[in-house]
C-alpha cells in the first residue's frame, strides 16, 4: 500500500486531491458523496462580498420600486421578513456561514472556507464569521483586476499584503491566498505574502474571460471549464516556488487526471485541487483519479506522496533552467538535434 | 394589564384582531381592503396562530362573490369565518349576505368602506357600499378611528356570536384604513375574555354534519315564506342590547367605553348633528371647540347602524334639541333623503308617537351629504352645517364640502376656520413616489409614536399616476391624542422634496405663518432665492417662513442611494423640527432604518446610515432677502392651446385645485373627451432618448415597444422641411414605397418617462463604437425646450396614408399613428405597448371594453386620459363597466354593432332609388378586409349620409342614425389576468363560446397588478405574490389551451420582447378572424421585481425557456384542412430557473425558504416541459381527414 497522505496548511489530508471552490460545495449531500469518493478536503464556494452587497441592494430596489406612490398598490410584494421569524432574506454571509457549519457537522474531512472580499471591513468581518463557523482554514480569493494606469504594481501589492496582515491578526485558523498569475515577480510577492501571514498559496485563480458576440456586438461572459492544458502555468510556478518560500502550495486549474495530480505533486504541490473535472465527469471521477494514483505509484514503486512531493521542483531537477526562459531554447535545440546529420 | 402601544394603520389594526379570532378567512383583493387580506395571508404563511393556538386557513377566491360563497360554506359547517372587502366587492357579496343573515349565522365582515362606481369609479372612502347592504339583515357597526377599528373588530365578533346576527364592521377607506396612528394594542387575553368559548362551540354545533344531518336552504312557497322570514325578529330586537353589553364588557377590560349611540357635546344642546364614521370625530371635536365659545351644540355618533337602536338613539338626544342635521356619506338619487336621515326621521317620529322621545316638541330634521369619495370633511364644514341649522328655513338635502351651483344646495362655510390644537405640530411633505418620502414619513411617525410620549398621526395622499407620482404626507404629533381625520392646511413645517413642484403646485399654501420651509434644492443657500418662482418668494416673505435647503440628490449620490432621498430629508426634518434632541433623533432614525431595511441586508443599512451621517453638514438655513425679485412664475397646468374644457376643468385638476371646481363644471353622465393626456406635460423624465440619424436603420422597433407613445416616426415630403426648426433632425427615408422622401424619428421630451425600453430595443449600433446606438439616453433639461419645439413640428407633419402601405410588417406598422398616448402607466410598462399597437392598427374603428384594473386606471383616471383621436376625429371609443363583467360588456357592444349594421343593411335597399342601385350594391357587397376597402366603404357611407340628410322620411332618419355601422368596427375587450383568469373568467368563457366577432386582449402580468400584486390563477408556480406569500404551489392556468378547446376561437400567445413580428401578426389575424379571438400577451410588470429596463429581455427569456411558448391557433386553417396550431417559438434553450431567478418574485422565495423554492422550481420546470411537449403533439395532429394516412 502506498501512502497517499499529505499535509496542507497544517491539516492532515488522506491524499492530495482537494475539491476546489465551486458549486460542488453548496449542498451537504454532494460534499458527503465527495468524501465517500475519497476527496481529502473541500474548499467551499466563495463568499463574495460584492455579491452580497449587490444582492442586498437589488432586493431593496426590487422591493422598493413603485411602492408608496399609487394609492391602490402601496407595495408589490408580501414582506416575508416583516411577518415572521425570518431575520433576514438569505443574501448575507449568514447563509454561507450556516452552510459551512452544516458541512462541518456532516463530514469528517477538513472544510476550507473561501472568501472574496471587497472592503477591508468586509474581509475581516466575514473571515471571522467563517472561522467561528468552524472552518479548518480560510482561502482568500483575492480577485482584483487592476485596470487603472495611475496605480503602480507596488501599491497594489501593498494593499494585498496589508489585507493579509489584517486578516492574519483577526483570525487564528490557517490562511491560504489564491493568486492570479499576473505579478511581475511572483516569487518575491509570494515571499512577502508568507511574511504577512499566509500559510499557503493556491496557484492560480482562473478568471472568467469575456468574449465578444459578433452578431449582437456585445461583450458576453463565457464560462468554460478548465482542461488539462491549463495545468502547465501553475505547474511551472509551483515548481519554481517550492522550497523557496515557507508555505504550502496548492495547484488549482487543470487537474483532470491522475497524471495531473502526479505532476502537481512532483512540482511541489501539497494539494491538487479540482472542480472542473468533477463537474464534467461526475463525482466518481474522484475515485478514478485516486485509484489511478495508487496504481501508478505502485507500478513505479513510489512509497508515499511525501516522497515524490517537490521531486521535480526547480531546485530538484537536473536542469533548473528548464523552468525558466531557456525552456523555449531547449525545445528548439532538441528539435534541431534530432534532425542533425 | 399593561398593553403595548403600537403605531399602525387601520388595515393592520383590524386584521390583527380578525386573524386572531377566526379559523377560516376567504379573501379577494380590492382597494382599500386588500391590506387586511395581505396581512392575514402573510401571518398564516409564517404560522401565526389565533387565540386557540391554530393557524387560520386563508384562501384567496376568484371574486368577492366567490369569497362570500366560501365564507357561507365555511360558516355552514361551523368554522369561525371572516372576510375583508369594500365597494363593488361588497356588492358582489350581497346575495350571500342575505343567506348568511337569513340563517342567523355568526360572522363579521370587515369593510373599508368605499365609493361605488356610478358616473365613475372611485377607490376612496364613503358609506355608499355599506348603506347598500342595509337591508341584508347584517348588523352594521361603524368605527371612526384606527383605535376604534381595532376595538370594534373584537366587539363585533363577541356580539355576533352572542346575538347570532352577522356583523359588517366598517370604517372609511383610506381615511381610517390607511391612517397611521398610535393605538393601544389588544392582547390575546383581551380577546379570550371577550370571546365566549361556549358560544364558539355553539356556533360549531350549528354547523352541518352528516353525523347529525339537517337540511338548510329550502325553497318555500307563498304559504309559509313570509312567516318564516319573520322568525328572526327577536334576534334583531335583542341585538342592540347585546352589542351594548359587549361594549360595556370591553370598557371594563380596556377602559375604552363605547355606546351603540354616542353623544358628544353640551347636555343642553339646541343643535345636534347625527352621523357615522370618522366624520363624527371631526364633528365632535368641532362642537367641543365651539361649545367652549358659548355655543350649545351636540354630536351623535351612530356606531350601531343596523339594527338601528331606536331607544338608544332617542335616549342620547338632549331634550333641548331644536334642530337635528343628519349627515350621510352616501348618495341615494331620487330618495326623500339618504339612509341615515330616513332612519333618524323615523326614529324621532316613533319617539314622538310613543312618547319615548326626550322632548315634546318635535325637532326640525334636515339631511345632507358630505365626504363622498374621501372628500375632505373639516371643522370648517361642521361649523358651516351648525350655522345653516340656525337659519329660519335651512336647506334640506344639502351638500357640504363642494360647491353645487346646479341645484344650489350647498352650504357655505369659512374655510379659514380651524380648531387645530396649538400644541400639535403639523408637518406636510411633498415627495415623489420614487424618492421614498412616504416610507420615511411612516418611519418618522413610528419614531415619534414610540420614542416619545407624543401621540402621532400620519396620512398620505397618493397620485393616480403610476409613474412620476406625487405624494403628500400629512403628519401630526403632540401631547394629546390626535382626533383629526382631515388633512392639514396650516402646517408648522412644509417640506418640498422636488424643486420642480414649486413651479407646478402651490406648495406653500399649506404653510402657517412663521412655519419652516425645507426644500430639496439643486443649488445652495446663496443661489436658491433667484431660482424660486415669484409666488414662492412672496409666500416666504408674507408668511415670514424660515427657509432651509439641502441638496438631497447630491448627498444621496455620495451615499450610493441613487434617487432615494428619503432618509436624508427625514434627518433634516428631525434636525430642524426639534421634536427630539438631535443625537437621539439620529439614533432613532438609524434604528428605524435597521428595522425597515435590515432584513434586506447590511449593505442597504450601511448606505442609509451613510446618507444620514452626511446630511447635517449639507443642511443650510437660507438668509431670506427683503423682497421678491424673481421673474420666474409658476407654470400654467396646461397649454393655452388646449381646448376650453381641458383648460377650465382638467387643468384645474392637474394644478391640484379640483376640489374648488363646482358641480356645473362636470359632464352629467360621466362622458369625457378623449385625447387629453397630450395637454398634461408632466416632464418626469430625467433622461430621454436622442436620435442618431446616421446610425438608425429605420426599423421601427423603438416605436413599437415604447409604452408611452413618446417616440414616433414619420415619412414625409422633403419640401415640408422648409418650416422645420433649425435643430430638427431627418434622414432619407428607407422605404421602397416612399422614394425621395424624408424620415424623422422624434421624441416627446415632456411626455417621456425615461424608461429607456426604446434604447434596449434598438438593434442598430455604431460600427466604430458599439456602445452608441441609433438612440441613446441624454439629460432632458438642457434639450427640453428645443426638443419640445421639434416635437410640435413633427406632429404638424402629415400622417402616413394607411392605404399606401402593407401594415403586416413591423417597420411599416410603426408609421401608423398611435391613438393611445402618454398614459400614467409605470415607466417601462409591459402592457401599454400592446394597447398602443392595437390603436395603430385599428384605432380609428375600435371600441374598447376595459376591465377594471391597471389598464382602466392609466386608461381612464382623471385628470387626463390617453385614448386619442386622429385628425379626422376618429379614434377608439373607450369604456369601463366593472371588473367582473368586461367580456359581457364588450359582447353587448358587438351585439349593438351587429344589430345596427343588420338594420342598416335592411333599410338601405329601400332607398335604392334615391341613392342609386350601384351605391347600395357596393355597400352591401363590401370588402373591408383591407385598409383600402375600409376607406372605400367609409366614403360610400359618407355619400349615403349626405344624400339621405335632405330626406324627410322617418326611415331615412333611422338609417342615418345607424349608417356609420356599415363600416366594420373592431370590438376589443381588454383587461388583465385578474379579470380574465379569475373574476371575469365565467363571462369570458361564455363570450368565447358565443362565437361573435369580438377580440379579447389579456394583458397578462400574472398578478393583480393594480391592487399591488396579489396572486391570480395566472401566477406561475414558484412565484411569490401577495396572497401566495409562501410561493404559489400550483401551476399557472393555461387559458389559451382552454380557449383552443372550442375549436372556433382564434387564440394567440404573444410576447413582443421575444417576437414583435409574431405579435403584430397575431393582432392582425385576431381582428381579421370573423369570430371570437383571444390574445394572451406577456406583460412584464413592476410586480415581477426587477428593473423594467430589462422587461423585453425577460420576455425573450420567458420564451426561450419554454415557459411562454409563442403560438397562434387559427380555426381558419382547420377549415383548410391544416393544423390550426402554429407554434412560433423554438424548443427551449434555457432552463425555466435561468429566466425566473432574474426576478425577485421567484428569488425572494429562494432567499426565504430555499427548500420550498427548490421543490417548487423543480415542479415548475416540469410544468414547462410537459406543456411544451403537449403543444408539440397538438401541433403535429392531422386535420386533413386522413388520420395521418395517405389515400
Amino acid at each position: 500500500m502506498v501512502d497517499l497522505s499529505t499535509s496542507y496548511l497544517g491539516l492532515d489530508l488522506k491524499n492530495p486531491l482537494v475539491a476546489s471552490a465551486s458549486p460542488l460545495s453548496q449542498k451537504v449531500e454532494t460534499v458527503r458523496k465527495l468524501e465517500e469518493a475519497g476527496i481529502s478536503a473541500v474548499v467551499m464556494y466563495s463568499l463574495f462580498e460584492e455579491q452580497i452587497i449587490y444582492d442586498s441592494l437589488r432586493l431593496d430596489r426590487d422591493l422598493s420600486q413603485g411602492t408608496e406612490s399609487f394609492a391602490e398598490a402601496l407595495t408589490f410584494f408580501p414582506d416575508l421578513a416583516a411577518q415572521g421569524d425570518l431575520n433576514q432574506y438569505s443574501i448575507g454571509p449568514d447563509d454561507y456561514v450556516e452552510n459551512l457549519h452544516n458541512l462541518k457537522q456532516a463530514v469528517d474531512i477538513p472544510i476550507i472556507g473561501s472568501l472574496n472580499g471587497m472592503t477591508n471591513g468586509g474581509w475581516i468581518e466575514y473571515a471571522q464569521k467563517i472561522e467561528t463557523a468552524g472552518a479548518d482554514a480560510l482561502e482568500l480569493n483575492i480577485y482584483n483586476l487592476s485596470t487603472n494606469p495611475e496605480v503602480s504594481c507596488l501599491e497594489i501589492e501593498k494593499e494585498y499584503l496589508d489585507l493579509v496582515r489584517a486578516i492574519r491578526d483577526s483570525i487564528n485558523i490557517p490562511i491560504a491566498v489564491k493568486l492570479s498569475p499576473f505579478f511581475t515577480n511572483l516569487p518575491n510577492f509570494a515571499r512577502n505574502l508568507v511574511e504577512a501571514g499566509a500559510n499557503g498559496l493556491v496557484l492560480f485563480n482562473r478568471f472568467y474571460q469575456p468574449d465578444l458576440d459578433l452578431e449582437e456586438l456585445e461583450v458576453v461572459p463565457r464560462l468554460v471549464l478548465s482542461s488539462s492544458q491549463e495545468l502547465r502555468l501553475p505547474l511551472r510556478w509551483i515548481a519554481i516556488l517550492y522550497g523557496r518560500i515557507a508555505a504550502d502550495l496548492a495547484l488549482t486549474t487543470g487537474i483532470h487526471t491522475t497524471e495531473d495530480v502526479l505532476k502537481a505533486t512532483m512540482a511541489g504541490a501539497s494539494a491538487s485541487m479540482t472542480a472542473s473535472s468533477i463537474l464534467k465527469y461526475g463525482i466518481e471521477h474522484v475515485v478514478e483519479i485516486l485509484e489511478g494514483l495508487e496504481f501508478w505509484m505502485e507500478e513505479h514503486e513510489y512509497e508515499s506522496i511525501n516522497q515524490m512531493k517537490g521531486s521535480m521542483s526547480q531546485q530538484a531537477v537536473a536542469e533548473p533552467a528548464a523552468f525558466e526562459r531557456a525552456n523555449y531554447i531547449k525545445v528548439l535545440s532538441s528539435f534541431d538535434l534530432r534532425f542533425a546529420p | 394589564m399593561k398593553r403595548p402601544t403600537i403605531t399602525v394603520d387601520g388595515t393592520e389594526a383590524v386584521a390583527m384582531v380578525a386573524h386572531k379570532i377566526n379559523e377560516v378567512i376567504a379573501i379577494y383583493p380590492i382597494t382599500p381592503s386588500s391590506g387586511m387580506g395581505e396581512f392575514a395571508d402573510a401571518w398564516s404563511a409564517v404560522g401565526r396562530t389565533n387565540i386557540w393556538g391554530t393557524v387560520p386557513l386563508v384562501v384567496e377566491m376568484q371574486s368577492e362573490g366567490g369569497a362570500a360563497g366560501a365564507v357561507h360554506g365555511a360558516l355552514q359547517t361551523g368554522a369561525l369565518t371572516t372576510t375583508f372587502t369594500a365597494s363593488q366587492g361588497l356588492l358582489l357579496m350581497i346575495p350571500n349576505m342575505y343567506k348568511i343573515a337569513g340563517e342567523l349565522t355568526s360572522t363579521v365582515f370587515h369593510v373599508s368602506a368605499r365609493s361605488l362606481a356610478a358616473q365613475a369609479l372611485s377607490i376612496f372612502g364613503d358609506h355608499s357600499d355599506v348603506t347598500a347592504t342595509r337591508s341584508t339583515g347584517f348588523a352594521l357597526l361603524s368605527s371612526g378611528s384606527v383605535q376604534e377599528a381595532h376595538d370594534f373588530a373584537l366587539i363585533a365578533q363577541a356580539a355576533t356570536l352572542e346575538s347570532r346576527v352577522p356583523f359588517l364592521h366598517f370604517f372609511e377607506g383610506f381615511r381610517v384604513s390607511h391612517e397611521v396612528n398610535k393605538i393601544e394594542q389588544l392582547l390575546d387575553e383581551d380577546m379570550r375574555a371577550m370571546i365566549d368559548d361556549d358560544l364558539v362551540q355553539a356556533h360549531r354545533a350549528r354547523g352541518m354534519s352528516p353525523d347529525n344531518p339537517v337540511l338548510r336552504g329550502t325553497a318555500q312557497n307563498p304559504d309559509v315564506y313570509f312567516q318564516a322570514r319573520e322568525t328572526v325578529n327577536p334576534y334583531y330586537a335583542a341585538c342592540p342590547e347585546i352589542v351594548q353589553r359587549n361594549m360595556d364588557k370591553f370598557a371594563k377590560l380596556t377602559g375604552r367605553q363605547y355606546h351603540n349611540i354616542d353623544y358628544y357635546g353640551a347636555p343642553d344642546a339646541e343643535r345636534v348633528i347625527v352621523m357615522m364614521g370618522c366624520g363624527a370625530v371631526t364633528a365632535a371635536e368641532t362642537a367641543k371647540y365651539l361649545n367652549q365659545e358659548g355655543e350649545k351644540l351636540g354630536i351623535i355618533a351612530v356606531r350601531l347602524y343596523r339594527p338601528f337602536p331606536v331607544a338608544d338613539f332617542l335616549k342620547s338626544l338632549p331634550p333641548s334639541v331644536e334642530t337635528i342635521a343628519v349627515l350621510d356619506r352616501t348618495k341615494e338619487p331620487g330618495s326623500t333623503g339618504e339612509p341615515l336621515f330616513l332612519d333618524v326621521s323615523a326614529a324621532v317620529q316613533e319617539g314622538m308617537e310613543k312618547g319615548t322621545a326626550p322632548f315634546t316638541k318635535k325637532p326640525r330634521i334636515i339631511g345632507g351629504r358630505y365626504g363622498l369619495s374621501s372628500k375632505e370633511f373639516t371643522p370648517a364644514m361642521v361649523k358651516g352645517v351648525f350655522e345653516e341649522m340656525q337659519e329660519g328655513s335651512p336647506k334640506n338635502s344639502f351638500v357640504v364640502g363642494i360647491r353645487d351651483d346646479v341645484t344650489n344646495n350647498s352650504i357655505d362655510y369659512d374655510p379659514g376656520f380651524s380648531i387645530e390644537d396649538p400644541d400639535t405640530v403639523r408637518a406636510v411633505f411633498f415627495g415623489l413616489g420614487a424618492d421614498g418620502t412616504v416610507g420615511a414619513n411612516k418611519n418618522s411617525i413610528k419614531i415619534i409614536g414610540e420614542e416619545t410620549d407624543n401621540h402621532a398621526q400620519g396620512f398620505f395622499v397618493y397620485d393616480s399616476k403610476k409613474s412620476g407620482a406625487i405624494t403628500i404626507s400629512h403628519l401630526r404629533f403632540g401631547p394629546q391624542p390626535i382626533q383629526a381625520p382631515y388633512l392639514i392646511d396650516n402646517a408648522n413645517f412644509v417640506a418640498c422634496h422636488q424643486f420642480t413642484f414649486l413651479e407646478r403646485y402651490d406648495v406653500l399654501k399649506y404653510a402657517a405663518p412663521g412655519a419652516v420651509f425645507l426644500l430639496n434644492s439643486f443649488v445652495g443657500p446663496d443661489e436658491v432665492w433667484d431660482k424660486l418662482p415669484r409666488q414662492v418668494q412672496e409666500a416666504i416673505l408674507e408668511k415670514k417662513l424660515r427657509f432651509y435647503v439641502i441638496d438631497g440628490y447630491q448627498v444621496a449620490e455620495e451615499a450610493g442611494m441613487g434617487r432615494r432621498i428619503n432618509t436624508i430629508m427625514q434627518t433634516c426634518f428631525f434636525a430642524i423640527s426639534g421634536v427630539l434632541p438631535r443625537d437621539q433623533a439620529i439614533t432613532a432614525i438609524k434604528d428605524a432604518i435597521r428595522k425597515t431595511y435590515g432584513k434586506r441586508g447590511e449593505a442597504v443599512v450601511k448606505r442609509n446610515f451613510d446618507a444620514v451621517d452626511k446630511t447635517l453638514a449639507n443642511l443650510f438655513e437660507v438668509e431670506v432677502p427683503q423682497a421678491a425679485t424673481s421673474e420666474l412664475t409658476m407654470r400654467a397646468p396646461v397649454s393655452i392651446a388646449a381646448p376650453e374644457f381641458v383648460q377650465e376643468v382638467l387643468g384645474e385638476i392637474i394644478a391640484g385645485r379640483g376640489d374648488d371646481l363646482p358641480v356645473s363644471a362636470f359632464p352629467v353622465d360621466g362622458t369625457y373627451p378623449t385625447g387629453t393626456s397630450q395637454w398634461e406635460k408632466r416632464n418626469i423624465a430625467l433622461e430621454i432618448p436622442q436620435w442618431e440619424e446616421d446610425i438608425c436603420i429605420q426599423c421601427g422597433k423603438c416605436v413599437f415597444v415604447c409604452p408611452h407613445a413618446v417616440i414616433r416616426e414619420k415619412v414625409y415630403d422633403p419640401a415640408l422641411l422648409a418650416d422645420a426648426p433649425p435643430s430638427f433632425q431627418f434622414a432619407d427615408a428607407r422605404w421602397k414605397e416612399f422614394p425621395n422622401m424624408k424620415y424623422t424619428l422624434s421624441v416627446a421630451p415632456e411626455d417621456c418617462t425615461g424608461c429607456a425600453l426604446c434604447v434596449e430595443a434598438c438593434p442598430a449600433k455604431d460600427k466604430s463604437q458599439v456602445g452608441r446606438k441609433a438612440i441613446n439616453m441624454v439629460d432632458q433639461p438642457p434639450i427640453r425646450e428645443q426638443e419640445a419645439a421639434n416635437w410640435d413640428f413633427f406632429l404638424s407633419l402629415p400622417e402616413v396614408d394607411r392605404s399606401a402601405i402593407n401594415i403586416g410588417n413591423v417597420k411599416n406598422s410603426q408609421l401608423l399613428q398611435p391613438l393611445f398616448e402618454f398614459s400614467g402607466a409605470c415607466a417601462g410598462c409591459g402592457e401599454t405597448p400592446y394597447l398602443k399597437l392595437l390603436t395603430q392598427l385599428f384605432g380609428d374603428r375600435t371600441i374598447v371594453a376595459n376591465a377594471t384594473g391597471c389598464s382602466s386606471i392609466y386608461g381612464g383616471n382623471l385628470p387626463t386620459t390617453p385614448w386619442a383621436a386622429n385628425e379626422e376625429g376618429r379614434g377608439p371609443a373607450w369604456s369601463n363597466s366593472l371588473f367582473e363583467d368586461n367580456a359581457e360588456f364588450g359582447l353587448g357592444m358587438r351585439l349593438t354593432l351587429d344589430k345596427h349594421q343588420e338594420y342598416a343593411r335592411e333599410l338601405l335597399p329601400k332607398f335604392a332609388d334615391h341613392l342609386g342601385e350601384d351605391l347600395v350594391s357596393e355597400i352591401l357587397n363590401d370588402d373591408q378586409t383591407s385598409e383600402a376597402g375600409i376607406a372605400a366603404q367609409r366614403s360610400r357611407v359618407e355619400e349615403v349620409k349626405e344624400r339621405l340628410s335632405s330626406l324627410d322620411d322617418p326611415q331615412a332618419k333611422d338609417l342615418l342614425s345607424v349608417a356609420d355601422d356599415l363600416v366594420n368596427k373592431s370590438v376589443w375587450i381588454v383587461g388583465g389576468d385578474g379579470w380574465a383568469y379569475d373574476i371575469g373568467y365565467g363571462g369570458l368563457d361564455h363570450v368565447l363560446a358565443m362565437g361573435r366577432n369580438v377580440n379579447i386582449l389579456v394583458l397578462d402580468t400574472e398578478v393583480y397588478s393594480n391592487t399591488g400584486g396579489q396572486a391570480s390563477k395566472a401566477t406561475p408556480r414558484a412565484a411569490v405574490a401577495k396572497f401566495a406569500a409562501k410561493g404559489k404551489g400550483l401551476p399557472k392556468k393555461d387559458l389559451g389551451m382552454i380557449a383552443m378547446s372550442y375549436g372556433y376561437v382564434y387564440v394567440a400567445k404573444i410576447a413582443m420582447g421575444a417576437s414583435d413580428q409574431q405579435t403584430l401578426r397575431a393582432f392582425l389575424e385576431a381582428d381579421a378572424y370573423d369570430g371570437p379571438s383571444l390574445i394572451i400577451a406577456y406583460s412584464h410588470c413592476i410586480a415581477h421585481g426587477y428593473d423594467l429596463i430589462k422587461g423585453l429581455e425577460q420576455q425573450k427569456m420567458a420564451v426561450q425557456s419554454g415557459f411562454w411558448p409563442l403560438f397562434r391557433y387559427n380555426p381558419q386553417l382547420a377549415e383548410e384542412g391544416k393544423n390550426p396550431l402554429i407554434i412560433d417559438s423554438k424548443k427551449p434553450t434555457i432552463s425555466f430557473s435561468d429566466y425566473a431567478y432574474n426576478e425577485t418574485r421567484y428569488r425572494m422565495l429562494l432567499q426565504s425558504d430555499e427548500q420550498r423554492a427548490e421543490a417548487l422550481m423543480n415542479q415548475a420546470e416540469n410544468d414547462v416541459t410537459s406543456r411544451w411537449e403537449l403543444y408539440q403533439q397538438m401541433a403535429k395532429m392531422n386535420y386533413d381527414g386522413k388520420n395521418g394516412k395517405e389515400e
